[in-house]
């Protein structure tokens, strides 16, 4: 085991599974790059959690709205009680819960870590989130239509898809934002919304100083109108796959001027701004930056920033070329963990190493595991998809270390000792995790604990398993 | 169960004090004083919590969003020209016992419209974004303590802004795990003694736990939701309501983002003050007599637009409006410098244009409640704030 193939698997993947940095060592950034591609589709782990597409999910929601309104008049008249309504809410709840939990199970077992990686990074770029309910049952087909099939794709299509997913159009309110002189907009007295457009620029473009303005807000903002969700209650067309609608009747008809340029009305003009935007230089610094934060350091050298930035432009927007220059940079391999893990990244490197859930576990009991995962990852600060902004969780390692978050990874440490069955051999265990990253300190600890369960807890709540 | 002072001593003897205790002089401000900062996340419709239904265009920019002095949901006067919200009934009991001085037309020097750099100018108090790398709080508990550090609390997994930076601030969240004996805490403690990090928070949660442990004492408290504020603000209230508690403390609910419909007197805002409004009353509640001693400063990143959007709700304007309540608030009055809602007076023709300066607020309370000094606060907490003067007689 080679100290580079430890940091492989851990600064770039999701921690070591037994025999994952033997594996990385010989080369470990061959290692790395035999990973990148459309990154894996998660199976359902939930019972009757089917994964559906989202055309399937706007269906869906449709029916769920309707049976609710049926349901509610129902009660009224007292035909129905409050159950019936919980039990719809439940199904529908419990779509939510198999694709997260589809996710998590994935990260535990993958042999594509680092692709993994890359889907949270970008799931989390674009900011989508259970803050906002409408937008919720489409998160887990956002990340698995938008995000997967892009990891090492054009980030342009990235973009462009992202702008077009219901999950998107209704967690930045889009679906609500009417061209005040449009056919709807003339009839109903309803107009823009600013807050897709804004966000585009400001957080998944150009960033905040990219060059833009108010007016060019508002501009953007024209562009997107009639970018909608394919539901309309009493509509008889089949609904799209990917479950989007250019409404023309919602389109603001005129011409707008982004930044200096003309984009003629319509879908396709829009689709043309929000390509520029995507190969725009400010952006390539932008997503360099962050990029350069999410997997090489808190504080990016200007060194890493320009070499990112420079591959994005030259290859325009190339994803893979990004991550591939991201493992090249000379600080990719450098001693010493730089990066305190998310709660995320935490939980999901401790399952890994203690592989959970086990072969062999029953449904039941392997199912409990990664609910349980969830439920501690949301109490640690960070539960995915549902980031508090539409800037998603951030990435430097101050967000994750504060001491109440660091109590609560040690406690759950603890508890994750005690309930998993003890390792046969800790120490093992220890080394095939950390393999030449483990201390000294944390080595003694392990051999010196008073129990397997302790070896195991003190392994896990180390200071180098909390970083990466 | 363990005390802090038993935990104190027995980390003494692991040697692992030395940083706690220069953070654990607890009483070292004047008079005992608490000071709460609840920064709202989402920039709050300050039209919307302080409706100026006495100005001639209100009714009319405001359209569906506008409040009325009449019918169900009637706001809550004030002054005949200001009311409030009709969900702050606590704010307005407060008012009328003059503990709570109300804002308007304020906002950080910051005057674009991306939340993350207003939050950004708001809590590191600086003049733009990210002119600080640290919190204003943190460096005014720099300047109020020396030697005699103040215990500071970010009611949160991890600090906000506001309060990061060299003065060591704790973070505390209501209890949801089953809590590990404390022997095992002391071994992983000692693997942490390395970690520049880890080490000092970890050190800091378990003094800060052992503390929260006596205090939250009422069984009624345990496992209620986080997200809730209810349990967040009354703790918040209890520990600083201890004696040898934390006497600053940062709350920050976010949620106050409203693009789509919005609400008037009743609907998403309605509810999101509301619950502000009844968790705050339950950490007045929780803090006791210390109430007396205590000032709460309630801000946001900066205002929404005046005018309705096209989905009924607002989106991000400049000027917004702020609170400072609590027994030790000179209140009952109205801080704002009304211009009128004619689009030549709004700024771009669309927002309330801030005519006063939250540092202004924030030096007040922080001067006359803190007692951080003049040069403190024009130096080294707000740097390049020479001109912006606190307002006085703020705080009783």
């Amino acid at each position: 085991m080679s100290l580079e193939g430890a940091l492989a698997v851990h600064r770039f993947g999701l921690g070591a599974r037994a025999g994952e940095i033997a594996s990385a060592s010989n080369d470990p950034k061959a290692w790395l790059l035999a990973q990148l591609g459309p990154a894996d589709q998660p199976t359902p782990v939930l019972p009757g959690s089917a994964l559906l597409r989202t055309g399937q999910v706007v269906a869906d929601e449709r029916e769920f709205h309707a049976q609710e309104k049926l349901l509610r008049a129902q009660r009224k008249n007292g035909q129905v009680d409050d159950e019936a309504l919980k039990a719809l809410n439940k199904t529908r709840y419990d779509k939510i819960q198999g694709e997260l939990a589809a996710r998590f199970a994935l990260g535990f077992k993958t042999e594509r870590p680092f692709a993994e990686r890359l889907v949270w990074f970008w799931t989390n770029h674009f900011g989508v989130s259970s803050a906002n309910g409408d937008c919720t049952p489409y998160l887990g087909s956002f990340e698995r239509e938008v995000i997967r099939p892009n990891i090492a794709g054009k980030f342009e299509t990235m973009v462009v898809a992202a702008m077009r997913h219901p999950a998107m159009l209704y967690y930045l309110n889009n679906v609500q934002s009417i061209g005040p002189n449009s056919p709807v907009g003339l009839r109903s007295k309803r107009g823009l919304n600013e807050n897709l457009g804004r966000e585009l620029m400001e957080l998944f473009t150009l960033g905040v100083d990219g060059g833009y303005t108010q007016s060019d807000v508002i501009a953007m903002a024209k562009l997107l109108t009639g970018f909608g969700v394919d539901n309309d209650g009493n509509d008889t067309h089949p609904i799209s796959d990917d479950g989007f609608r250019f409404y023309a009747n919602r389109h603001e008809p005129s011409d707008v001027v982004l930044r200096g340029k003309t984009y003629k009305s319509g879908e396709e003009g829009t689709i043309a701004a929000i390509t520029d935007l995507a190969r725009d230089p400010s952006t390539a610094h932008h997503i360099a930056v962050k990029f350069a934060t999410a997997f090489l350091s808190d504080k990016p050298t200007p060194g890493m920033i320009r070499r990112l930035e420079e591959n994005f432009k030259q290859t325009g927007g190339d994803l893979r070329a990004l991550a591939e220059t991201a493992i090249s940079d000379p600080h990719a391999f450098a001693p010493g963990l730089v990066k305190v893990r998310s709660p995320v990244e935490y939980v999901t490197a401790a399952y890994r190493l203690l592989d959970i859930p086990k072969a062999g576990m029953k449904p039941d009991q392997a199912t409990g595991l990664v609910r349980s995962a969830m439920g501690v990852t949301r109490l640690m600060g960070e539960f995915p998809m549902s980031a508090p902004s539409p800037k998603g969780w951030p990435l430097e390692s101050d967000a994750w270390s504060g001491p109440d978050a660091v109590l609560t990874r040690i406690e759950w440490a603890r508890q994750i000792g005690q309930r998993i069955p003890p390792a046969a051999d800790v120490v093992a265990l220890a080394a095939q995790g950390l393999g030449p990253l483990m201390s000294e300190m944390t080595s003694t600890g392990i051999l010196r604990a008073s129990s397997k369960a302790e070896a195991v807890a003190l392994l896990i709540a180390s200071p180098e398993f909390q970083r990466r | 169960m363990i005390d802090r002072r038993s935990l104190l001593s027995s980390m003494a003897a692991l040697g692992l004090t030395s940083t706690l205790t220069t953070n654990a002089a607890f009483a070292a401000v004047p008079g005992d004083r608490r000071l709460v900062v609840v920064i709202l996340r989402g920039a709050l419709d300050g039209l919307a919590a302080v409706p100026a239904y006495g100005d001639p265009d209100y009714a009319s920019l405001r359209g569906s969003l506008a409040l009325s002095k009449t019918g169900a949901n009637a706001l809550l006067d004030l002054d005949g020209f200001f009311g409030l919200h009709p969900a702050l009934v606590n704010f307005k009991a407060y008012y009328d016992a003059k503990q709570l001085a109300v804002f308007h037309n304020v906002c950080t020097p910051y005057r674009d419209r991306s939340h993350f750099d207003g939050q950004n100018v708001l809590e590191g108090g600086g003049l733009t974004p990210n002119m600080m790398h640290d919190g204003w709080l943190n460096r005014a508990l720099v300047a109020m303590g020396g030697k005699k550090g103040v215990e500071a609390l970010a009611v949160a997994p991890t600090p906000p802004l506001v309060l990061s930076g060299k003065a060591r601030a704790s973070s505390w969240m209501p209890d949801t795990l089953p809590e590990p004996d404390d022997a095992y805490f002391t071994r992983v403690a000692a693997l942490y003694g390395n970690d520049k990090l880890l080490g000092p928070s970890l050190q800091s949660a378990m003094a800060l736990r052992a503390q929260s442990k006596s205090a939250m004492d009422d069984p009624s408290n345990k496992n209620k939701p986080k997200a809730d504020l209810m349990p967040l603000f009354q703790g918040a209230g209890r520990l600083l309501a201890m004696q040898d508690g934390p006497r600053i403390a940062v709350l920050d609910p976010s949620g106050w983002d409203t693009h789509v419909n919005e609400g008037a007197g009743d609907g998403q805002l309605a509810r999101r003050l509301s619950t502000l409004d009844s968790a705050i009353d339950a950490m007045k509640i929780a803090l006791g007599p210390a109430w007396k001693q205590t000032v709460v400063v309630v801000a946001t990143e900066f205002g929404r637009t005046v005018k309705v959007n096209g989905s009924l709700g607002t989106d991000h304007g400049t000027g917004g409006a702020a609170f400072v309540l609590g027994g030790a608030v000179s209140g009952g009055a109205i801080h704002a410098e009304w211009v009128g809602l004619k689009p030549d007076a709004l700024k771009d023709g669309r927002d309330l244009p801030a005519r006063s300066d939250l540092r202004s607020l924030f030096k007040s309370v922080l001067a006359e409640h803190m007692g951080v000094s003049r040069a403190a606060l024009n130096g080294s907490v707000f740097p390049d704030s020479g001109t912006v003067k606190p307002i006085k007689g703020l705080v009783a």
